[in-house]
């Protein structure tokens, strides 16, 4: 099977045209000694024949479809309303290209410009861009703006090792061929003893909010440290929980950050999901990535197109501050539509949920023997519990019962031993939780 | 009449259903860490379905007409790929899901990884780039660590024909090196004799599309490949034109040592209107260590009974992570979709439909339209948009003229040593007729430059809005409809 069209009479009219005889004569200019190699593939399979091959792979997964799923440490497994995916599945959307052609392009680019605005307003900002490829990579982003702002004079960036560790990575990854020191991260430091570490060298200083951990750090106060020592203040947010705890934008941040799978976007082994980067108006000019704007056409009629372009690496080239090109903007749609749909009552009703069921799974737990939830601070929908045995030991027997259990904080936190981060969010019901607390139960004793 | 923005739709006090009740205790809330508003729209279902059905009504899309965009492969979306992307299996799996239990997930990247090392001679591959920029950094990242691992830090510069995306340039600089530009000569190739002046100590590597952004195979690609190695340097090739290579040639073979792939070109997943894509990055023996994980690997063979099992691990040597877990999985999905129905035969034959069509349509519009290197193109080329005795008629004002007659116009302006540049990819999912549709618009709009230009310059007519103003757009600086908090008011 294929989607080739052509029938033998129209092939051969089109070579007759062309004024070759073979399909193969068109490749003379790749060298012969290298030319038509074989493709070790299999046979074609038709469209039965693959469904039911991948069918039978996806199902040797566990996934949430089958079990009750409370691990997140970074993705989230959350209610997406069926109108989301409609959207989604429209032609028009899905298979249009980037907007470079805005008169035949409105609606891709009206949804950004919805998008760019929920998000400003959520995370407490003024501008956003219409994505990056995952939070992680925001992140990395946003340590480019800094060091502009520094003027590359300031090289240090500090970071909270509270962030999730893979965006920690991410960053440096991206920043490898440049002189950018990353600092703060490697030990346990709280909020006060990465203000310790500013100075005149420090070009930013980033927090996670809720942190890695589920916690919500207390903030006042950290902005004016930030700013006085002259370096911007990230904040990594997720942003399901800005539908209730005060905005990143309010708390002082210049840029926010973070991933958008929350919003309307399936778990997906990973990806694709959605990073979202919003910042300051001041900034705006110094991001990457590509933005909506609103303007008018020739008849003053309201109309949308991307601007800013001379940032974009099409136009700079070498110079540009990002390579970025493709973005994630289908799944900047779906967070557009899902929260259109969830709204301002929907949204903060989710949110509230999570909370509620999180506490309630925490106390649960935390009454068990052999478990101690820390309640050192105050958390959203995550939390971390101590364990009486490895964590791996427990998610072993937790599977069995059909329950796939929280994430080893100790992979990444070596302080962390037989420490759990669980994850409860509304897809969660009571029974589940009490299955899983019944089971912990059962593991400990 | 234009489509309201969502939030002009809202009425206060307007909820929706969808939640199921709080079944557990209620905890009190941290009352001083609240926010007091939440500036979210309050509109019904309806009232959504309705905005963003009207708003994809505005869109050009591949289902609804002719793309043919340059560089882009605007190939069929297969309507499979998108059901099975969404199986539960895939669609519902955690990332952070420990490898026993997402083995389906990781047999079909390694099977993804292995096809697609094999569709281009390569040794390894890595899925876990998120896009074609994204695969060139990590390809560019590992080429740096390469001669760093060896103790070589005098090479400092990468080599890139002006004709290259912007990507390319970009990417060298965001890795930490001088991008470095060679001419092209009178074929559109790589200028040897430039190429081979610019070969020394210094040059960590070079980066070159095949075929290139003029849709030409470059004549003499295993004198350039020569000429690099030579002075210790590594070849990367910008796979983005892979729909005019495969079954025709192997990249690994032709001595490349890294290219990237983009799934959202020659493996048909969808552009999404911007995105997302998926750029995986092979290579040869060489760059292995050095892979961005983690990648897909068998950790056990197995048996005749018992399948293999398979792991993530992280490369040896590795730059490092790109972004978290494991690259945009649902992509690959898609991309294996594509690849199993196609299989053998129908892998190769894309590829020679692909330039067929090209071709074609290059033979039927050089009469009307000057094409600047007038050879076999490959899957894609490149016509100027201007004519003889007719002044002030752009390459632009043709594209917005084909709105009118329902077609995207081609890439225009890149290459950016072509003047007036408009590139055409047709790519093989488009029959004969509409190809033909095609040609004849393109020959009716090179009569209308003469006879009525005007009907170019104030194109289009028909679409759903006239040309923008774009100065305004990025003067006035409007990014967003909703009011200034307080807090950032003033900055
Ligand atoms: C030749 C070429 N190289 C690189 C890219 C960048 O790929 P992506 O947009 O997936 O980052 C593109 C696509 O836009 C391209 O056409």
């Amino acid at each position: 099977m294929s989607y080739i069209p052509h029938t033998d009479a129209e092939r051969q009219q089109m070579l007759a045209a062309v004024g070759v005889t073979t399909i193969e004569d068109l490749f003379e200019a790749v060298p012969a000694s290298h030319r038509f190699p074989k493709l070790d593939l299999p046979a074609p399979m038709s469209e039965m024949e693959i469904m039911a091959e991948l069918q039978s792979m996806a199902e040797a997964n566990e996934h949430a479809g089958d079990f009750a799923l409370f691990r997140g440490a970074g993705a989230y497994h959350h209610f997406i309303p069926a109108a989301v995916n409609h959207i989604l599945l429209r032609s028009e959307f899905y298979t249009a290209y980037t907007p470079y052609q805005p008169e035949v392009s409105q609606g891709t680019l009206q949804a950004i410009f919805e998008y760019q605005s929920m998000m400003a307003t959520l995370t407490g900002m003024d501008a956003a861009n219409a994505s990056h490829y995952d939070g992680a990579t925001s992140l990395a982003e946003a340590v480019t703006v800094a060091m502009d702002v520094g003027r590359g004079k300031r090289r240090k960036v500090i970071l909270s090792p509270a962030i999730n560790p893979q965006y920690r990575e991410v960053v440096r990854t991206y920043h490898q061929g440049t002189s950018t020191k990353f600092v703060g991260d490697n030990g346990q430091a709280g909020i006060n003893d990465l203000v310790d570490m500013l100075d005149d060298d420090t070009a930013m200083l980033a927090v996670a909010y809720p942190n890695f951990f589920g916690q919500i750090d207390d903030l006042k106060g950290l902005a004016e440290e930030v700013h006085s020592a002259g370096a911007i203040l990230v904040i990594v947010a997720n942003p399901m929980a800005l539908a209730l705890f005060k905005s990143p934008g309010e708390l002082g941040a210049d840029i926010v950050v973070g991933e958008g799978q929350p919003l309307g976007i399936p778990l997906s082994y990973g990806g694709p999901y959605l990073g979202f980067f919003c910042t300051k108006m001041k900034h705006v000019r110094r991001i990457a990535g590509r933005i909506v704007g609103e303007t008018v056409d020739e008849d003053g009629k309201r109309a949308f197109v991307m601007t800013l372009r001379p940032r974009e690496q099409d136009i700079r080239r070498e110079k540009a501050s990002s390579n970025i090109c493709t973005n994630q903007g289908l799944m900047a749609l779906s967070a557009c539509v899902y929260l259109s749909l969830m709204g301002k009552n929907g949204l903060k009703q989710a949110a509230t949920l999570n909370y509620h069921k999180a506490h309630y799974a925490a106390d649960q737990i935390d009454m068990l023997d052999g478990y101690t939830v820390d309640r050192s601070k105050p958390f959203f929908n995550e939390f971390q519990v101590k364990c009486p045995q490895p964590v791996t030991e427990i998610n072993e027997q937790l599977i069995q019962k059909g329950i796939i259990g929280g994430y080893d904080l100790g992979q990444d936190y070596p302080h962390l031993q037989n420490t759990m981060l669980i994850a409860v969010t509304e897809t969660n019901n009571r029974e589940e939780i009490d299955s899983l607390v019944a089971e912990l139960k059962e593991i400990a004793s | 009449m234009n489509e309201p923005l969502i939030y002009d739709m809202s009425v206060a006090g307007r909820t929706s259903a969808l939640l199921p009740a709080l079944d557990v205790p209620e905890t009190p809330l941290p009352k001083d860490l609240l926010r007091d508003t939440l500036d979210l729209p309050e509109v019904s279902e309806l009232q959504v379905m309705r905005h963003f059905v009207r708003l994809s009504h505005l869109n050009h899309s591949i289902d609804t007409g002719f793309y043919p965009l340059g560089s882009c492969t605007m190939k069929y979306n297969p309507k499979i790929n998108e059901d099975t992307a969404r199986l539960p299996g895939f669609a519902q799996l955690h990332p952070r899901t420990d490898d026993e239990g997402a083995q389906g997930a990781l047999a079909l990247m390694h099977q993804l990884q292995t096809w697609l090392a094999e569709i281009s001679g390569f040794q390894a591959v890595s899925l876990a780039p998120a896009a074609g920029a994204q695969g060139e950094f990590a390809g560019i990242l590992m080429i740096r660590k390469y001669h760093q691992d060896r103790g070589d830090t005098k090479r400092t510069k990468i080599l890139v024909p002006n004709s290259a995306h912007g990507t390319n340039p970009a990417t060298v600089s965001m890795a930490g090196f001088e991008a470095v530009e060679l001419p092209s000569d009178n074929n559109g190739d790589v200028d040897l004799a430039a190429l081979r002046a610019a070969c020394d100590d210094t040059i960590a590597g070079m980066m070159i599309t095949v075929p290139s952004t003029l849709g030409l195979f470059e004549g003499h690609i295993l004198d350039v490949i020569k000429a690099v190695h030579a002075c210790g340097g590594l070849m990367y090739m910008d796979g983005a034109n892979m729909n005019a290579l495969m079954g025709a040639v192997k990249p690994g073979e032709l001595g490349f040592d890294v290219m990237h792939y983009n799934l959202h070109k020659t493996f048909s997943t969808p552009h999404g209107g911007g995105g997302p894509g998926s750029g995986p990055v092979g290579v040869n023996d060489k760059l292995k260590p050095f892979l961005p994980g983690p990648v897909v690997e068998i950790v056990d063979e197995g048996s005749d009974e018992e399948p293999p099992l398979y792991g993530m691990k992280m490369p040896e040597k590795s730059i490092g992570r790109l972004k978290a877990f494991y690259g945009n999985f649902g992509m690959h999905v898609r991309a294996y979709t594509y690849i199993g129905i196609h299989g053998d035969s129908g892998i190769k034959d894309i590829t020679r439909h692909a330039v067929l069509n090209a071709n074609y349509i290059r033979v039927k519009l050089r009469d009307t339209y000057k094409v600047p290197y007038d050879r076999i193109c490959a899957h894609e080329f490149v016509l100027e948009g201007h004519f003889e005795g007719v002044e002030n008629v752009h390459a632009l004002d043709i594209s917005k003229r084909l709105m009118d007659y329902g077609i995207h116009p081609p890439t225009n302006y890149f290459p950016l040593i072509v003047p007036e540049a408009l590139m055409i990819e047709p790519t093989e999912t488009e029959d004969k007729a509409t190809i033909d549709e095609f040609i004849d618009v393109m020959k009716k709009i090179a009569t209308e430059a003469q006879t009525d230009p005007d009907l170019l310059r104030t194109a289009p007519h028909t679409a759903p809005v006239k040309r923008l103003d774009e100065v305004r757009a990025a003067k006035q600086l409007v990014l967003c409809c909703r009011p200034v908090p307080e807090w950032a008011a003033g900055d």
